[in-house]
């Protein structure tokens, strides 16, 4: 069903582009246990990727080969049509790649808007010195940085806690901040760790609805792990299932919901 | 009256005075907005050129005189805009409430055959487009946020700033036939049209001319003197027509800048910012900030606490006397000023009020206490009676004529008259034109002489000719004396001590009253806790001898206040109950609105109020109620029924 070079078109009429990333034939160990066996995917341009899979069966650790934070012993990691090297998380960060952290890293003591601001890291380029004294193009630069975690947090509707400190917000909030900061660093590929564990029904729907406002206002490429399989079913456009490690299904969410091997992985196997 | 008078001096319609005000104060603000962070100013001068590039855009959509253009949203500079921009194209604007839901909006919009929308985001666009096959006469949207728009379908539906673009680039060819447009604007051309919230029945659309706009907003703004360099919040529902005569009437009219808020969340936060010096709320708004602030100093360090409490009873002694101008001692003055530096001006920097010139509440009876600690601060908090039929005015309080338990006297240019009931009936230039499309209901509100009856029933002072409400008209009887019998009034009055959460009092054609009362959960089961009083249920804290202690004191104290008036005099509540169960809108004991529907209360306790009536000292009754999924149960009980004192009119009492 899917066009390899070209692309495809979404039900909701979305035009997904090309290959963005490519995971080839990754392996993980950590000591002698293999966290990922041998697992290959893509991810396109413009669409939102699920990962998804039981306790246990290597998302996370899928995730962090994604952002370059483990480097796996065999396989390949193409971003943006070339292999990507071992890479510090700063250089990552560089290359575009923005994500959230399954138990929220932020800077508890700073307001929302400070640790927005942090997102802007990577698009800021004088120097300490010319930023201590905050003349000429220090202060332009500030300014057009701001602009954007301004917007951010318009889009993300955290006006009315722009200068709250961190430590003050209540969970579902903070995986929000969480997001503006992510957002803040105009990543062209956005990772979400879990983005809706431990909410609420309604605080899920919000989330959700960011996620795909994210997606159609910017066109940021989104891949995400998240267990609450409706969200899931809802949110995304392709589906990779894990399961101890390998990877037993990919495709659509429907494609997925109706693999067997899937079924059988989330709600047990008798083995007689 | 002569209908066709024109204004002697001064423009005669919005639009025109928005030209006046683009010369006369082009580089003064007119709008701000905060966004992203920062307050975004528009100069007279900008909002007429951003005003005028609207309405060629909609002379290019092809809005035509008559026509109404509907507007929904929140509080947005670009909104008050759009209603502006289709007065100039000869267009009515009719504002919905955001928060109404598609179903209510199908009325509206079809009842005046909206063409035009304006939309805020994309959840009012949502709105629309569900319920727009039902609408014949729809034809266009423009939506302001593009926000999750882009991917809809663009055939009936623009972005407003690129229809304004679209009138920029045609403001050639255009211009002359909106200037044409606007000359034909009279002081009798219609000037906005507002729904009525519909508590009874439909809502009803209320016509309201330039005439009752610009008059209006001219007597207030004269009244209160306000002046060009004040500022207001917008964050009242627009539909409603105090925002529209507050943000466009009078700010069109003085040239004050209208300010709108960030955000409904950011509100407080804005509020701080900008510092209204006229400002508007509804008694629950003021009522919650007194709460936060009690909570929060409840917290504060024991110093602080003593500082807090020693000036605010120093204010309330001489506050109010001061800023009505009264003489006060030089000491107490001092000791004021003192307070002023250390905890008063703080304080209402905080709230957000250090610069109010003039506040107003309205809508419902406010709390005496709350009243007061507003005005005790300096601040000039004050009553207005007002409906959407009058174009908001009909009594006002002038400064230093300020009481807690009267709305004021007839604003200038109103006639007051009461009813031989006790209805109020008003005549003003603000009187609306007529409910649209609904001539009987025209007719049953406004006579042919213009007097308008308000629903309300009331009487003037003597003394001091200023209104009190006492009741809807429809709620007001009479007892077997032939005294008057106003439940709602006697019951507020009750409300306003925190421990007492609903009242019902009954004595329609009886020779005395009595009442129902149910305690408020929380402020006793709070006043149980710190005395150690153990209870399980509300039943059971309700009949506790020192809780009836307690209602029995509010209750005398309402009778003692109310001894001293002498028409309400027959309605203190001379024995009472503590209900064993709270009143709820699942048992059908109130609206979902958590309004008292008496006749059903009279008919389920019926035992109760024989027992009330015929001296006996304890009734037991069986009550059934509903629980939440709906399913039945009863409670029994037996309750205490007490006997309040009552004192003789126009007794003072002393220990107060």
């Amino acid at each position: 069903m899917l066009d390899q070079a070209e692309g495809y078109v979404t039900q909701d009429g979305r035009k997904i582009g090309g290959v963005v990333m490519e995971m080839r034939n990754i392996t993980l160990r950590f000591g002698g246990v293999e966290a990922i066996k041998d697992i290959s995917f893509d991810i396109r341009e413009g669409e939102i990727r699920a990962i998804i899979g039981p306790n246990g069966a290597g998302k996370s650790s899928m995730l962090n080969v994604i952002s370059g934070f483990y480097i796996p012993q065999v396989g390949e990691v193409w971003y943006k049509g070339a292999k990507r090297p071992a890479l510090k998380p700063y250089q990552v960060a560089r290359q575009g790649i923005a994500r959230t952290f399954q138990n929220i890293a932020l800077f508890e003591g700073m307001t929302v808007l400070d640790n927005v601001m942090t997102g802007r890291l990577t698009h800021m380029k004088t120097g300490l010195w010319r930023q201590a004294i905050w003349r000429g193009a220090a202060e332009t630069e500030e300014t057009a940085n701001r602009e954007v975690a301004e917007r951010i947090i318009d889009f993300l509707e955290i006006q009315s806690i722009r200068k709250t400190p961190v430590a003050r917000l209540p969970y579902g909030l903070k995986k929000r901040v969480e997001l503006a900061r992510a957002l803040a660093a105009e990543p062209s590929l956005l990772l979400l760790d879990e983005p809706m564990a431990g909410m609420n029904v309604e605080e899920k729907e919000d989330m959700s609805r960011f996620i795909l406002d994210v997606n159609d206002e910017f066109g940021t490429t989104i891949a995400l792990i998240e267990h609450d399989m409706g969200v899931v079913m809802d949110l995304s456009d392709r589906v990779v299932v894990m399961d101890y490690g390998k990877k037993i299904g990919d495709g659509t969410p429907e494609e997925v919901r109706n693999n067997q091997d899937v079924i059988d992985a989330y709600l047990g196997v008798s083995h007689d | 009256m002569n209908t066709r008078s024109e204004s002697v001096d001064g423009p005669l319609s919005v639009p025109a005075l928005l030209h006046r005000n683009a010369n006369v104060f082009a580089l003064e603000p007119a709008y701000r907005e905060k966004e992203f962070g920062i307050w975004q100013t528009w100069t007279w001068s900008q909002t007429l050129e951003e005003i005028e590039a609207l309405a060629l855009g909609f002379v290019d959509l092809g809005v035509r005189e008559g026509d109404f253009v509907a507007i929904i949203g929140r509080n947005r500079p670009h909104l008050y805009w759009a209603m502006v921009a289709a007065q100039m194209v000869g267009a009515v604007p009719v504002p919905l409430y955001q928060d109404a839901v598609a179903e209510e909006m199908a009325y509206v919009l079809g009842h005046c055959g909206a063409r035009i929308v304006v939309a805020g985001d994309q959840e009012q666009v949502d709105k629309v487009i569900e319920i727009q096959d039902r609408l014949p006469d729809f034809e266009q949207m423009i939506y302001l946020d593009p926000r999750g728009l882009r991917k809809y379908d663009h055939a009936r539906l623009h972005q407003y700033s690129h229809v304004q673009d679209a009138g920029r680039a045609k403001r050639d060819e255009l211009l002359s036939e909106i200037t044409a447009r606007q000359a034909k604007l009279d002081y009798d051309s219609t000037c906005v049209m507002l729904y009525t919230s519909g508590t009874t029945g439909k809502p009803k659309g209320v016509v309201l001319s330039n005439r009752n706009v610009i008059e209006t907003s001219k007597s207030s703004s004269e009244f209160d003197d306000l002046r060009q360099t004040d500022s207001i919040l917008a964050y009242l529902p627009m539909a409603w027509v105090g925002d529209f005569i507050f943000s466009v009437g009078q700010a069109m009219w003085t040239g004050f800048c209208t300010n709108c808020p960030e955000s409904a969340e950011t509100m407080h936060n804005d509020l701080r910012e900008i510092g209204p010096t006229y400002y508007f709320a509804p008694p629950r708004v003021f009522e919650t900030q007194l709460t936060n602030v009690m909570i929060r100093m409840e917290d504060a360090g024991r110093f602080k606490k003593w500082l807090f409490d020693v000036f605010m009873a120093h204010a309330r002694k001489v506050g109010p006397a001061i800023l009505d101008g009264e003489t006060v001692g030089l000491w107490d003055r001092w000791k004021y000023n003192l307070g002023e530096l250390m905890i008063y001006g703080p304080l209402k920097n905080t709230l957000g009020f250090s610069r109010i010139r003039v506040g107003y509440t309205a809508g419902e009876a406010i709390g005496p206490e709350i009243f007061d600690f507003y005005r005790s601060l300096g601040i000039n908090l004050k009553q207005l009676y007002g409906q959407t039929e009058a174009t908001v005015f009909i009594t006002a309080q002038p400064d230093g004529e300020v009481r807690s338990d009267t709305v004021g006297v007839s604003c200038p240019g109103v006639e007051l008259r009461i009813a031989e009931n006790g209805e109020v009936f008003y005549r003003s230039p603000g009187v609306f034109v007529e409910y649209y499309k609904n001539a009987e209901s025209t007719a049953g509100t406004k006579d042919a002489e213009g007097w308008v009856a308000t629903g309300d029933a009331g009487f003037i002072e003597e003394v001091t000719g200023h209104l009190r409400i006492i009741d809807r008209a429809k709620d007001v009887g009479q007892m077997a004396n032939g005294a008057l019998f106003a439940p709602k009034y006697v019951e507020n009055k009750l409300k306003f001590f925190p421990n007492v959460l609903e009242v019902v009092v009954f004595g329609n054609g009886r020779d005395e009253c009595t009442a129902f009362i149910n305690i408020d959960l929380t402020a006793v089961g709070n006043w149980a806790e710190r005395n150690n009083i153990g209870y399980a249920s509300y039943q059971e804290l309700a009949r506790h001898p020192q809780v009836m202690d307690t209602i029995q004191s509010h209750v005398e104290e309402v009778n003692a206040s109310l001894a001293q008036d002498e028409m309400l005099s027959g309605c203190q509540v001379h024995r009472f109950v503590v209900l064993h169960k709270e009143l709820d809108a699942d048992d059908g004991e109130l609206t979902r609105t958590r309004k008292v529907r008496r006749r059903i209360i009279e008919e389920k306790y019926d035992d109760i109020i024989a027992a009330l009536y015929d001296g006996s000292s304890s009734v037991s009754t069986v009550t059934e109620v509903t629980y939440e999924d709906g399913r039945k149960g009863s409670i029994a009980a037996t309750l205490e029924v007490r006997s309040a004192e009552v004192f003789p009119v126009g007794q003072m009492i002393a220990a107060q």
